[in-house]
């Protein structure tokens, strides 16, 4: 276990002492011991977690009752994904039965959200039957919900009956002249209400149901859409406002709008964020919040871990088929769950290890030393392919790259980048060619690529766009990893402090 | 008088639990109104409930043909503009 870190400035900014305290000490630093262990095992509340656990969402809420401008009803499609997409609707029989399949089937699989395609709580019936039978039939499984809020005080009791101890209330805005800009209607007390007036209900609702659930002690997560020219500068106040009123968690998410999704913003024109826009503003919220940075905005029906969705495997008629034992099943999971809380102990006290070997250069003794003290070495960007925790895919078949800053300071994750994987090995390898030079782009800020190997074409590719790629710290831990590398820049004279990278300049 | 649904929508299930004549039934491809059954909400209220939350521009018509939300009237949508996006996306 930890020593609490004492410092009077706010939680969310106290460092590690130790120069290879990783983000994940850095993130979970910031909650109370009481907080940490009710979210240790949750994917999408712990970033530590979401390395080890998966999760998986019921598509039981069609309905909504609200309009956002990046959302679009009509859309299905398999290949997409993005919060609000499913490929087929559940009733919470066979949302239950998918449950406790993929439970038995992925023993990784701790938690259960329903999250839509709508509002879970505009689908009261069907959520709360949903969750009834879960919490009778699977009590290993946490369940969770992810709501607009619009009436969410119409349903805080129920949500603590079941035991819901995670909620996620999306807030884009506090202002109701700007939500007017992101929420054209809502339906409220039997009539659709639009503009100003509707954002000005929506945003009342959302923070007096925050207050609700936080004086109930549920944790509560803030999700907020970057939409740029729009919130952009707003969210600062919004991360505050949620923070001072108990929210636990803030996640920054950057707009998808495409005009082939016919949403709004999509068809309008309305850009989404670039990465260094997103990372500039959950750095900016930073200060008072702690923020999540590894939000993958899944689909209201993905199944896995975050960055992957196994939700082909459990289609309705698979799942039929499959004989579960769930009594068995408990078992396996409780053995699976002990065994990565004591990875993850582990993994914590080498973080937290004064003078860790992987960081000789760079020793801090007391957090606010450290702020005070110059700066050594300037803060690098590097990709991660990675797996459990570990620097373990082969950069060819990577579908996503973690993105970590590494300083003086250790190694932060700062987002994550989409990539398709270029390598299939079967005829799907002739777009090869365009799909590397889209990787590349996607990586275009970052010096490094690490990856547990990586073929001779990319590399010279990387090479030529100033990413160096790195396959020698294979199925190591990435935040060792990301160190390792940054200290080797560092000593080989590449990270002195004002030196701009070439390829940033 | 009645409303009629029709195959543009999506089957969300917003409006079944609204209706005051229990009139909407969960069907495939879509859902359907009973037009013995619609009232239209004369009488519970002001505005029919299911037009009233429903996502899907034109999909709740009136006796006439006429689409309670016509185009742009819910996504804010310009119809011009969205004519144009499909025309550019259609020649990709």
């Amino acid at each position: 276990m930890d020593l609490p870190v004492i410092e009077p400035s706010p939680p969310a900014a106290a460092g590690c002492s130790a120069g290879s305290c990783g983000s994940t000490a850095r993130q979970m630093d910031a909650l109370s011991d009481a907080v940490r262990a009710r979210v240790q095992d949750h994917p999408c509340y712990s970033e530590d977690a979401h390395h080890y656990f998966a999760r998986m969402h019921v598509a039981v809420a069609p309905a909504c009752n609200i309009q956002c401008h990046y959302c679009n009803r009509k859309y299905d499609c398999a290949n997409e994904s993005r919060p609000g997409v499913v490929s087929e609707v559940l009733t919470p029989d066979q949302a239950v039965r998918k449950t406790l399949a993929v439970a038995a089937t992925i023993p990784q699989m701790s938690v259960l959200g329903i999250a839509g395609p709508g509002d879970p709580l505009a689908n009261p019936e069907r959520t709360f039957e949903t969750f009834r039978q879960l919490a009778l039939k699977a009590p290993d499984i946490k369940l969770c919900v992810a709501t607009n809020g619009l009436v969410l005080p119409d349903y805080v009791e129920e949500l603590a009956r079941y035991n819901i101890d995670h909620v996620t209330i999306t807030i884009n805005c506090v202002d109701p002249a700007i939500g007017a800009r992101i929420y054209p209607w809502i339906f409220w007390k039997n009539r659709r209400v639009f503009g100003h007036e509707a954002a000005a209900i929506l945003i009342a609702q959302q923070q007096k149901g925050l207050e609700m659930l936080t004086a109930r002690g549920i944790l509560v997560k803030v999700n907020s859409v970057l939409i740029p020219g729009v919130n952009d500068a707003h969210l600062p106040e919004v991360s505050r406002i949620v923070k001072a009123k108990g929210a636990f968690l803030h996640n920054v998410m950057p707009l998808i709008a495409e005009a082939e999704h016919g949403t709004f913003y999509g068809v309008m024109g309305q850009r989404s964020p670039q990465p260094a826009e997103l990372k500039a503003l959950q750095d900016a919220c930073a200060g008072d919040m702690n923020m999540m940075r590894h939000c993958r905005q899944c689909r209201a029906d993905a199944v896995g871990l975050l960055g992957e969705d196994r939700g082909a495997e459990f289609t309705l008629d698979k799942i039929e088929a499959m004989e579960i034992d769930y009594e068995a099943a408990m078992v396996v999971r409780a053995e699976l769950r002990a065994q990565i809380a004591a990875e993850l102990a582990e993994k914590r006290a080498r973080a937290h290890a004064p003078a860790a070997a992987t960081t000789p250069q760079v020793i801090r003794i007391q957090p606010h030393v450290a702020k005070s003290a110059p700066p050594v070495g300037r803060p690098v960007l590097m990709a991660v392919a990675a797996k459990n925790g570990l620097v373990a895919v082969h950069f060819g078949h990577a579908r996503e790259f973690l993105v970590y800053e590494a300083s003086a300071d250790g190694a932060r994750l700062v987002g994550h980048r989409k990539a398709e994987s270029y390598c299939a090995g079967d005829e799907s390898c002739g777009d090869a060619e365009a799909v590397l030079a889209a990787t590349i782009r996607a990586l275009a800020d970052c010096e490094v690529v690490l990856c547990s190997r990586i073929g001779f074409e990319p590399w010279g590719q990387l090479e030529a766009a100033g990413i160096q790629p790195n396959g020698e710290y294979a199925m190591q831990a990435i935040e060792e990893a990301v160190m390792a590398v940054w200290n080797e820049m560092l000593a080989a004279g590449k990270l002195a402090v004002g030196q701009i990278a070439a390829k940033r300049a | 008088m009645a409303l009629e649904i029709i195959e543009s929508c999506v089957n969300c299930w917003a409006c079944e639990p609204l209706c005051p004549q229990q009139a909407i039934q969960a069907a495939t491809p879509h859902f359907l109104i009973d037009a013995d059954k619609c009232t239209e909400c004369s009488g519970d209220f002001s505005e029919a409930q299911c037009a009233s939350i429903c996502p899907i521009e034109g999909a709740i018509i009136n006796e006439l043909g006429e689409a309670l939300n016509p185009p742009g009237s819910l996504t804010g949508i310009p119809p011009a503009r969205w004519a144009a996006a499909q025309a550019e996306i259609a020649g990709r």
